[in-house]
């Protein structure tokens, strides 16, 4: 039985006012929320083990090193890496893709060549491929999406050739909520030989991932929307690929051998963590993993669905508010816009009542140019949401439209 | 506590609804863009200076959230007729009611309507809509050929 007052229970910051109504955290898509356990984790950290890692022989150095290589152990299993090794700590889902884009780009994208992405990608999932391409002369192609927010996949498959070198697609989308039929997209890419990214940024708090069952050669995603800190992240990649890679930073930790002539690199993951890691980050972040593992992919799928399906059953009878993005397999995400208010507006006005949304682009700008719309709000969900959490969105947006009645 | 009413006056709802000098200017020698990459939010606004320095016209077109559109609108309204040469007071003038202290009353004798958008100071995240048409009007005013920004 799922009991979402002892989840509410583990996350102080769901139990404040704002403006003197019950905070109602509806932003899990740009965040999570905390659990105490995750907090409890990060200041033990610094309260009893902060030392720099793999470097130091005392007592503290060994500790921390211990831990942070432990919350690796946590994640490879999670996402079912084939060894530790393949389990690289970057600074986020940005950061992840930028190294893959330029060290594997890099040295693997040329001239002529097609990166193939899709028009719901983030602006994370543009830009580096963007910026690869004008470098090298390669061009970038985009999937197109359909009115329900759904990659159209014939048009996919058509664009898909023996120019492919990679293929970059979100498994769901952090504008519409789309969940990507990832399996038959990365073996379609494999079949012209291409390789697969898939930016796990929104999916891996709501979705079970097994990179091997995948066969997914590179899986990036951020901690801070799986209830883990900001500012670190990870990309899961083969290590049959990361060995040829070359580095993407260089400083200490990621060398075996300096000289003036010539630098030894070190060995995977350690060759793509160049400089002190964000290791309070990386020890939240394994707790955070247990903290899911603890409930379970089973029961957080099921819960999340029939709260999302309460709410999309409110807002199909909502007078005046239009949906956008009503794939068929979708989680988690209402977004949407309002005859007459504006989501700027709107934001504004629930927020008085206590309810946090968000409203903008989503860094997804050519999601917004496709639905024609400057901007959505957007209601996300979590675990710790409940029923009366968006009733209460709701009554705060009929608020908004009799303002401009 | 403050009341979101007091910032979505009747005014401001009304100038959304209806804004004043919308759309192009048949005759303009000014204009500039103004966008707000945070929002979304996109305004071209056009102006007609005679020879006498002169505001003759002013209009602004695009979209964005009730603030922004109103602002805009207002904005239109009070500059229309007036000397350029006062633009750069009416700037300062509206920038500093925005972004004073809650406590301090706008100067309603100098401002007239524009003091309506006073409310956007308990609303921080809200400022930059109220201030981009100001911002992009400066940019057509100084001829700059860069889009104006709030950020």
């Amino acid at each position: 039985m799922f009991d979402v007052k002892k989840i509410r229970a583990d996350f102080p910051i769901l139990s404040q006012e704002i403006y003197g109504k019950p905070l109602v955290y509806l932003d899990n898509a740009a965040t999570t929320q905390k659990p105490q356990c995750v907090i409890d984790a990060v200041s033990h950290y610094y309260e009893h083990d902060n030392a720099n890692v793999h470097r130091g022989v005392h007592a503290l150095s060994e500790r921390a090193t211990a831990d942070y290589e432990a919350a690796r152990k946590i994640i490879a299993g999670f996402f079912n890496a084939r060894s530790e090794r393949e389990v690289i700590f970057t600074r986020g889902t940005t950061e992840a893709i930028n190294l893959i884009a330029s060290s594997w780009g890099g040295a693997n994208i040329k001239a002529g060549d097609e990166v193939l992405i899709t028009h719901m990608e983030h602006h994370s999932n543009i830009v580096p491929w963007q910026m690869l391409c004008n470098h090298v002369g390669a061009t970038l192609k985009v999937a197109p999406i359909n009115d329900a927010g759904e990659l159209i996949m014939d048009a996919f498959d058509s664009l898909l050739s023996e120019r492919t070198r990679l293929v970059g697609v979100v498994h769901m989308s952090n504008a519409l909520g789309t969940i990507n039929p990832i399996e038959s997209i990365i073996e379609k890419a494999h079949a012209v030989g291409a390789k697969v990214l898939i930016d796990g940024a929104q999916a891996a708090a709501h979705l079970a991932v097994d990179v091997q069952t995948l066969d997914c050669d590179f899986y990036v995603t951020s901690a801070h929307k799986m209830y883990g800190p900001t500012g670190i992240g990870v990309l899961i990649g083969k290590e049959s690929i990361l060995e040829t890679m070359p580095p993407y930073q260089g400083g200490g930790d990621m060398i075996r051998m300096v000289t003036f002539e010539k630098t030894e690199y070190n060995d995977l993951p350690y060759k793509f963590e160049a400089g002190t890691p964000h290791i309070a980050g990386a020890i939240g972040f394994g707790k955070a993993i247990e903290y899911i593992q603890n409930i379970g992919f089973a029961a957080i799928g099921r819960r999340e669905k029939e709260l999302l399906r309460y709410a999309t059953n409110k807002a199909e009878v909502f007078n005046g508010l239009r949906q956008i993005g009503t794939a068929r397999d979708k989680a988690c995400v209402l977004s949407f816009v309002m005859d007459s208010v504006h989501p700027h507006d709107l934001g504004t006005i629930v927020d008085r009542d206590g309810v946090a949304i968000r409203a903008g682009h989503h860094c997804a700008m050519p999601v917004m140019q496709f639905f024609n719309v400057p901007a959505t709000a957007r209601a996300s969900f979590s675990i710790y949401n409940t029923e009366g959490e968006v009733d209460a969105l709701f009554a705060a947006l009929k608020k908004a439209q009799d303002i401009f009645a | 506590m403050f009341d979101l009413r007091d910032l979505y006056l009747q005014v401001i709802v009304d100038h959304n609804k209806a804004p004043r000098n919308f759309g192009v200017l048949k005759k303009y020698n000014r204009d500039a863009d103004g966008y707000n990459p945070l929002c979304g939010d996109k305004l071209h606004v056009y102006v007609h200076v005679n020879d006498d320095h002169i505001i003759e016209d002013i209009s602004f077109e695009g979209e964005g959230c009730a603030i922004s559109v109103a602002s805009a609108s207002l904005m239109t309204e009070a500059l229309k007729g007036k000397p350029i040469s006062e633009f750069p007071d009416s700037f300062e003038r509206f920038q500093h009611m925005v972004t004073s202290d809650i406590n301090e009353d706008p100067d309603e004798e100098k401002l007239g309507k524009l003091a309506v958008l006073a409310g956007v100071r308990e609303f921080p995240s809200r400022i930059k809509c109220a201030v981009l048409c100001w911002h992009t009007l400066k940019s057509a005013v100084e001829d700059s050929h860069e889009i104006a920004k709030t950020e």
